[in-house]
């Protein structure tokens, strides 16, 4: 039987043979035919960790860190592995009730499963950390993370310094994206301009994960990782106790502050009003607070020390005399007979606080008394010189040393979102006067007003070119890079540069100017500004001006400026300072200035200062119709948000009241009831033309 | 003694031993990559019995012992016994169904202090013993009908068992015995016949039904067709022909759609369905609702099983990444993978190359058996030689075409190499029954 079947045996090799041919086959594309498996592999088991760079850090002239990297700690989650804990008394250590938690861990579990971590709760504070880390060893499944985290140790500098968010798809675009999703970038100040520097070299760290995406070990021993450079630092101008003092002075007023060294044009203090704390921005409540000031009206992320626009006024006025010299159309003696106003133009206007007893009997004196019609007059001899022929050509020719000056240019310093403010062309006054148009038309030019608009930057560098007597370096904040490589001089090179724009002007007319201003200060209308032992020069400066409130044109109280460097001979700080709605420059910018020359100067404070520092910090000089402005907005916002959701939650709350004017701007939340103000977020056909009175007395 | 046991040794066939112990080091280290922790100390692990691979050493080393001592024992006691020993296996699988310890997913496991057993292994030794010692009895007339029922009746009663106690793998292994029946005179349409049905079962998952039967019945026209002639010769045939049709159209329409929604298991048919690369038809899962309600990512996980098995694989490439550089097989991303999944670890850490040495030892250990099988002079060593090759085969070859995706997931293990005492055990005692008898070859009658 056996003999038999003999063949049978050769087809039961072929079957086993078969079968391992087939298998082979299937080997054989598996491994070596497609080669998709060894990168799904790699995939699978290998996790490219980024490892973020410390931030660079940012330094004041002193060395002292004004903006800094610290740690906070996540409290992270990893609901398999929370078992046995005391519920009860974890919920009372970490301020939660028992639903909340219940609530989180599954929220974790549904977001990131339960075997990978996620945050339990963002952010903690230095005690809430310090007291689970004591506890930790109670609660498996939990554990700290650590996040970076800037932060600003004086509480001052934000406009300066701005802050990083993460990135946002267009930055990442922009990057050509070296950026990714969850890097951090800087957004505004200091932290964008020298972003290449700050941020560092981001490292990757190949980790092998296992099969519940846990991190086990390096792979191939970190051969392929690349280490992480941290950010390096800058080195600024800052003199951090000067801005937060000048912080101080500017809160709860609307304006701009800058402090430069002429010599470097290094930017000493910066401040615009109203102001925030940047350590809002970061931290649990940072999101919260962005939004809160992106729609307050008052514009606290607004740098209107570089971003405000304003009538620069009688601060103007060395400029313009300046111009006139240098163009010979008059000499430091020259002198106007000012009777109390300006009269050649026909409608005796402007008009000027002084008259006659010769106040402007030369260019030293028309400064020390700031006589307006004196500086129209020297406005129209400058635009009207016989020497380019005609009002248009004279105008240019003004226009491009107002332009020299730094006026209605950028000057470029390195933090982003200045604004060139406004020297108009021919061109705008052609359009309005179809044409024809004389130096009268725009007179108040040479008393900084008509369209005139600079900004506080640009008055405090117009102030370093009169106190270097005709050169200027562009203002800037940092002196230097810590490690300064080839790349960065793009950055800082242009600041390096001396412009010797106007040093062609005649020392003597400098000097005039400089004496006239220094007389401001002796016994003009800057007395406020006298420091004994330095010879202070300044220029003060009003501006009036409107707004239109509820379809209506309202005067509001005038802009206070004041324009200083000291001292007089080897000067060390320029300053310009605008305070929106405040009343005359004397009042409140010159004091302002006082004490921030005095500051720098002396390191100290005369008593009288300090009572001043005090007094001035104390005072709101917020306009009180941002309060209606504000309303507006905000139940504008709500009737769209109503429109859109048929949610009327929010603008009920616009229906039932409104603010009424308080008597006292600083009282800020009085609500009263005004009986349907429907209208109110109607802007279309907007009844309301009487509500808003403005006048401050 | 001295003169016997130089007889015993002179009788042995030690390309046989070679390989099973070349096998089991590649077991040995299988394991190890698998489950080694960074950090471990090799050897006081190793001694240790703690880890899997200090297990399954000592099984080894407990299996070769007891392999020498089958050696020792005389050939003729395993042909006497083969019954008895046969009834003892059913008599342990009977005891499985009140003493099974409580596993998930399986009935077939008996704990006896530390080790788990599974009597279902075991029991493929007394079949193929048994098996063989029927085919061999002289009164036994394999061509007829009743032999070869009552032989497949052996074969298929502890098949039966074990799928009672939930290992449908296991119990498809005892169809390897037809390769010996086969070998003793099975009639080959018998063969023929099993092929057929498979293929129509694979044609049932892959085609609807109706077209399946439309194609079924043109096929049946077409036979009718070119037999017409026949027809006055052979009556039968026309009868034949239509019963064939019937019995396909019937299997395909309702018995096949009655085992997926009765018999089987849900899961079951999702492997099914996933080696021939189709959902299963909303009809099945919608008869087996209560257990998809119990295990909602069962499906994923059959998928996943098979595709992190196939990235193991697929990644080891030419030449494989190196034993401990296996990042697939030594995070955890195959599943069982030092029990059904071995052979991904030996795929990935030594590539195609290593793949194709270790199934080339497997080829040799098949092909020797099968050349040791016909060199036997008695029947009941060679039915029992070729019992053991059949279940080899079957073993290496579904257990390494699950892992790369050629066959449904049915957990049986890879032969030697796969972690598991019993399982090591068992072949083991099955390959050394098998030498001891070799050893005796000149023998004829048993």
């Amino acid at each position: 039987m056996s003999v038999f079947n003999q063949s049978r045996s050769r087809i039961i090799r072929f079957i086993f043979l078969l079968a391992f041919l087939v298998i082979i086959g299937q080997l054989f594309y598996l491994q070596v035919v497609e080669g998709k498996y060894r990168q799904l592999a790699m995939d699978n088991a290998v996790f490219a960790k980024v490892v973020w760079p410390e931030r660079g850090i940012i330094f004041d002239r002193d060395g002292k860190a004004i903006l800094n990297n610290t740690i906070i700690y996540d409290l992270m989650v990893t609901p398999a592995e929370v078992k046995g804990i005391d519920t009860l008394e974890f919920c009372r250590l970490i301020g939660i009730d028992t639903a909340e938690f219940k609530k989180r861990v599954l929220d974790a579990r549904f977001k990131n499963t339960a075997v990978r971590p996620s945050v339990f709760k963002g952010l903690l504070t230095k005690e809430l950390q310090a007291r689970f880390e004591e506890n930790s060893w109670k609660y498996p499944g939990f554990n700290l993370v650590e996040r970076p985290l800037r932060t600003y140790p004086f509480n001052a500098a934000a406009h300066i310094l701005g802050y990083i968010r993460e990135a946002d798809t267009k930055d990442i675009e922009n990057s050509g994206n070296y950026y990714r999703q969850g890097d951090f970038i800087g957004k505004t100040g200091l932290e964008s301009f020298y972003e290449s520097v700050l941020m560092g070299q981001r490292g990757v760290q190949y980790m092998i994960k296992d099969n519940k995406n846990r991190l086990v070990g390096h792979y191939e021993n970190g051969a392929f990782d690349t280490a992480s450079v941290a950010g390096r630092g800058l080195r600024t101008y800052i003199d951090i106790e000067l801005q937060q003092m000048a912080e101080q002075l500017m809160s709860n007023k609307v304006g701009g502050l800058v402090a430069i060294d002429p010599t470097t044009g290094g930017i000493l203090a910066m401040v615009s009003g109203p102001n925030f704390n940047p350590n809002d921005l970061t931290g649990s409540e940072g999101s919260k607070n962005y939004s809160r000031m992106v729609l307050d009206v008052t514009g606290p992320m607004l740098n209107r020390a570089i971003g405000g626009r304003y009538e620069p006024g009688s601060t103007f006025k060395p400029l313009g005399a300046l111009v006139a010299l240098n163009e010979g159309v008059i000499t430091p003696e020259y002198g106007y007979p000012c009777g109390g106003r300006y009269t050649l133009c026909g409608h005796g206007k402007p008009q000027c606080t002084h008259a006659g007893n010769g106040h402007a009997a030369n260019v030293r004196l028309s400064i020390a008394n700031s006589c307006n019609a004196y500086y129209a007059h020297v406005y129209r001899l400058t635009v009207d010189n016989p020497k380019y022929g005609n009002v248009k050509n004279g105008y240019l020719q003004w226009k491009k040393y107002m332009n020299t000056f730094g006026l209605g240019v950028r000057l470029g310093l390195d933090i982003p979102n200045e604004i060139s403010g406004l020297i108009p062309d021919t061109s705008v006054y052609n359009r309005e006067n179809a044409n024809y148009w004389t130096s009268c038309t725009n007179l108040t030019l040479g008393i900084g007003q008509d369209k005139m608009l600079t900004t506080p930057l640009q008055m405090a560098n117009a102030m370093c070119i009169i106190a270097n007597r005709g050169y200027y370096y562009t203002p800037h904040f940092v002196e230097k890079i810590d490690g300064e490589t080839a790349d960065d001089t793009t950055l800082v090179n242009r600041f390096r540069v001396k412009h010797d724009v106007l040093t062609h002007i005649p020392d003597t007319a400098f000097s005039a100017v400089i004496e006239g201003m220094n007389d401001v200060v002796k016994f003009g209308t800057a007395r406020v500004a006298q420091i004994p032992g330095i010879d202070v020069c300044a220029k003060t400066g009003t501006a009036e001006n409107y707004t239109i409130l509820d379809g209506r044109r309202i005067k509001l109280p005038n802009n206070s400026m004041f324009v200083c460097f000291a001292p007089k001979d080897n000067p060390k700080i320029a300053i310009a300072v605008f305070v929106q709605n405040a009343g005359y420059g004397a009042t409140w910018a010159g004091p302002i200035s006082r004490l921030m020359v005095e500051k720098f100067l002396n390191d100290t404070l005369m008593t009288k200062s300090k009572a001043d520092l005090e007094r001035i910090s104390k005072t709101n000089l917020m306009p009180a119709y941002f309060k209606r402005v504000q309303f507006k907005e905000d139940s504008i916002r709500a009737f769209k948000w109503y429109q859109t959701t048929k949610d009327s939650s929010y603008i009920k709350r616009y229906v039932k009241t409104a603010p009424k004017q308080p008597s006292n701007p600083a009282d800020k939340k009085q609500p009263v009831h005004v009986a349907d103000e429907w209208m109110a977020i109607l802007p279309d056909r907007n009844p309301f033309l009487k509500t808003m009175n403005s006048k401050r007395s | 003694m001295r003169p016997q046991n130089a007889a015993i040794s002179k009788g042995i066939d030690w390309s046989l031993v070679w390989i099973y112990l070349l096998l089991v080091s590649i077991g040995l280290t299988a394991i190890f990559a698998a489950t080694y922790k960074e950090g471990d100390a090799i050897f006081s692990t190793f001694i240790g019995f703690k880890t899997d691979y200090s297990k399954q050493f000592y099984f080894f080393l407990f299996s070769f012992v007891l392999g020498f001592v089958i050696l020792l024992t005389d050939s003729k006691f395993f042909s006497a016994t083969a019954n008895l020993l046969y009834a003892l296996g059913i008599f342990m699988l009977l005891l499985v169904f009140p003493f099974h310890s409580p596993i998930k997913g399986t009935e077939s496991i008996i704990k006896l202090g530390a080790f788990n057993f599974q009597p279902a292994e075991l029991c493929k030794i007394f079949v193929a013993l048994a098996l063989s010692k029927y085919l061999s009895r002289p009164e036994t007339d394999f061509t007829k009908t009743r032999s070869q029922l009552i032989a497949a009746g052996i074969a298929l009663f502890p098949a039966a068992l074990t799928i009672m106690q939930s290992e449908t793998g296991l119990a498809l292994v005892y169809f390897a015995f037809f390769i010996v029946m086969y070998r003793e005179g099975l009639p080959s349409a018998i063969l023929v016949i099993g092929f057929s049905a498979a293929a129509l079962i694979v044609a049932t998952l892959l085609l609807e039904k109706i077209t399946l039967a439309i194609v079924l019945t043109s096929l049946m026209l077409l036979a009718v067709y070119f037999t017409r002639r026949l027809w006055k010769r052979k009556s039968g045939l026309l009868y034949s022909i239509i019963f064939i049709w019937i019995l396909c159209v019937g299997i395909q329409l309702f018995v096949v759609p009655i085992a997926f929604k009765k018999v089987l298991k849900l899961y079951q048919i999702e492997r099914i369905y996933s080696t021939v690369g189709k959902d299963v038809p909303t009809e099945y899962v919608e008869a087996h609702t209560e257990e998809l309600a119990k295990a909602t990512d069962k499906k994923k996980d059959i998928d996943y099983n098979v595709r992190q098995s196939k990235i193991a694989i697929g990644s080891g490439g030419v030449l494989g990444k190196g034993l401990l550089s296996a990042t697939q097989t030594r995070y955890d991303f195959v599943p069982e993978q030092r029990t059904d999944f071995i052979f991904c670890t030996v795929g990935e850490g030594f590539g195609f190359a290593g793949s194709v040495v270790l199934l080339g030892l497997y080829l040799i250990l098949l092909l020797r058996i099968v050349t040791i099988a016909e060199r036997q002079r008695s029947t009941f060593s060679r039915s029992y030689a070729y019992g053991v090759a059949s279940v080899l085969f079957f073993h290496m070859a579904i257990n390494i075409a699950m892992t790369i995706g050629l066959a449904p997931v049915i957990g049986i293990p890879l032969p030697f190499i796969s972690y598991g005492g019993t399982s090591l055990l068992t072949f083991t005692i099955m390959l050394f029954i098998l030498i001891r008898l070799d050893a005796d070859r000149q023998m004829v009658l048993r």
